[in-house]
């Protein structure tokens, strides 16, 4: 499991969804970084990503990794969103997980995404949810 | 560049092996290639290897296993590229050899998965996709794997029949290789009847946790020729590698393994060969998906055609392009760091036409292409007999 610190370092990109466009070729970069990794540029504008997309691929995890088995079956979805930018996200708020399906229109909300034991800490970050 | 070629194999049977520690598995398979090499010192060593700190809390293994072989004071170099670790070991050895730094070079692999628990197998492997865009949703290496294979089905037409039959395949494969982990006769309905890991995956479309060590010996082909006897020289004639993104979210185009293309092209390239050329082939068919897809992008297949060619039996036995003989990663078992390395070994084998039951005949051109994570790197090698 993540420390507090590394969650907390993290929080502007999961909790507000803060991203960067490239200023030489508009590549959205989420989390932003240093480097362009489309054109090398390394200027940037920060931006926030649209909540509104659309799944791209999607599986549903039976056999999960430690801290996500009260959650199971677990759809995971990798979602485009309005501007280009991709991110891997949970799918919330279906009852059959089997519903999903690649060009399902999804909109991200801000979740509780796993929990540390009693006492560590709590992850939250976006899910997406049907549209 | 000097022309470098294979003089030596060893392996250990593949399996859970309670009853041995990383050292000693290594040890053996070392002593097994150092033997069939006739050779008894390297000048180098390279230990390919993904994550012995998380599997059993031990690394800097280039000290431990230097001693444990009896060889401390040679200079060695742990490989570290997820899955793929065995096969950049083999080519960080060929840059040795092949400069002239040194004659004669051991290459191993080596993974002790079963010291953990399954959870904490899970999360090591974990460890080779992105842990903080990937990891902290939940999701798995399966997980990765059948997003990919949701994509390519959708494409291209590709059927969970077609993907159960790579595993039938292999296992039918892995029933002639005494050190497979599976000795496992498995049908169709089997592999969709098998519980279901992360859809559209079930358990038998995935490779398992597995203890395991591969060793080759590598050496300048003027070396190997005073040593090789009446056996033919392996000649290691191309290399490839490539990286690609970490996160499946980076990638710009998720119906094909972009680093496997690229580390073939320029395999190929240095071999001076084409994918026509290849008479046997061991692919990294960590997931059956990823074999489809691997056979795609090294070019045996057009894109979008691996999940129709298993089904016609191209790649079986006795097929156009005989894929993963050995049983694979699905049968022989897939200790992450040792599977690159046992791949060269079983390439070895059949060049020599020693391999037995499973021999593809007059098989003198080889192709072995070993990956990590989600095809964030691979690598590939072309081996050749004249």
């Amino acid at each position: 499991m993540f420390s507090p610190a590394r969650a907390w370092r993290e929080f502007p990109q999961r909790y507000r969804l803060e991203a960067t466009t490239c200023d030489d070729c508009d590549t959205v970069l989420y989390p932003p970084r240093l480097v362009c990794p489309s054109c090398g540029g390394r200027d940037f504008t920060d931006v926030t990503l649209p909540r509104d997309g659309t799944v791209l691929t999607f599986t549903v995890v039976r056999v999960p990794p430690a801290g996500f088995t009260e959650q199971t079956p677990l759809p995971i979805a990798l979602v485009e969103l309005e501007n280009g930018a991709r991110v891997m996200v949970q799918i919330g708020d279906v009852d059959d997980p089997e519903s999903v399906e690649i060009g399902m229109p999804v909109r991200l909300e801000f979740r509780r995404i796993s929990w540390d034991g009693e006492a560590g800490v709590i992850f939250y970050g976006h899910k997406a949810v049907p549209a | 560049m000097r022309e470098v070629a294979v003089i030596g194999t060893g392996l250990v049977s593949f399996g859970e092996m309670w009853s041995k520690s990383l050292r000693q598995m290594w040890t053996e398979a070392a002593l097994n290639a150092l033997e069939d090499a006739g050779v008894d010192s390297v000048g180098f060593m390279t230990i390919g290897c993904m994550s012995s700190g998380l599997f059993t809390g031990q690394e800097h293994l280039v000290s431990l296993l230097t001693d444990e072989i009896g060889m401390s004071g040679v200079p060695a170099m742990r490989v570290e590229s997820a899955c793929a670790s065995g096969g950049l070991a083999l080519r960080a050895g060929l840059a040795e050899v092949a400069s002239g730094m040194c004659d004669v070079a051991l290459v191993t692999g080596v993974e002790k998965m079963t010291d953990v628990d399954g959870s904490d197998a899970t999360y090591a492997l974990g460890t080779a996709a992105d842990q903080d865009w990937e990891g902290f949703h939940g999701i798995t290496f399966p997980g990765l794997y059948a997003m990919l294979a949701r994509v390519h089905m959708q494409q291209n037409g590709t059927t969970i029949e077609q993907l159960a039959r790579v595993a039938v395949k292999n296992h039918a494969n892995g029933l002639l290789n005494a050190h497979a982990q599976f000795h496992l006769k498995v049908s169709v309905d089997d592999v969709l009847s098998s519980t279901l890991v992360a859809d559209p995956l079930h358990l038998l479309d995935c490779s398992p946790i597995t203890d395991g060590a591969a060793a080759v010996v590598i050496a300048s082909v003027d070396r190997a020729k005073e040593l090789a006897g009446n056996r033919p020289i392996v000649r290691i004639t191309g290399s490839g590698m490539a990286t690609d993104t970490i996160s499946l979210a980076n990638r710009r185009d998720l119906g094909e393994l972009t680093a496997v293309r690229l580390a073939g092209e320029r395999a190929y390239e240095m071999a001076g060969r084409s994918p026509r050329d290849i008479h046997v082939a061991e692919v990294h068919d960590c997931f059956t998906i990823a074999e489809i897809m691997a056979t795609e992008a090294l070019g045996f297949f057009e894109r979008g055609a691996g999940g129709d060619a298993v089904e016609r039996g191209l790649t079986a036995l006795g097929g156009k392009i005989p894929v993963n003989p050995s049983g694979g990663l699905k049968s022989k078992g897939h200790p992450v760091g040792a599977t690159g390395v046992a791949q060269i070994v079983e390439l070895a084998t059949q060049l020599r036409g020693e391999a037995g039951q499973r021999q593809v005949e007059g098989a003198r051109v080889g192709l072995a292409q070993n990956m990590g994570g989600s095809g964030g790197s691979s690598v590939v090698h072309i081996l050749e007999v004249k």
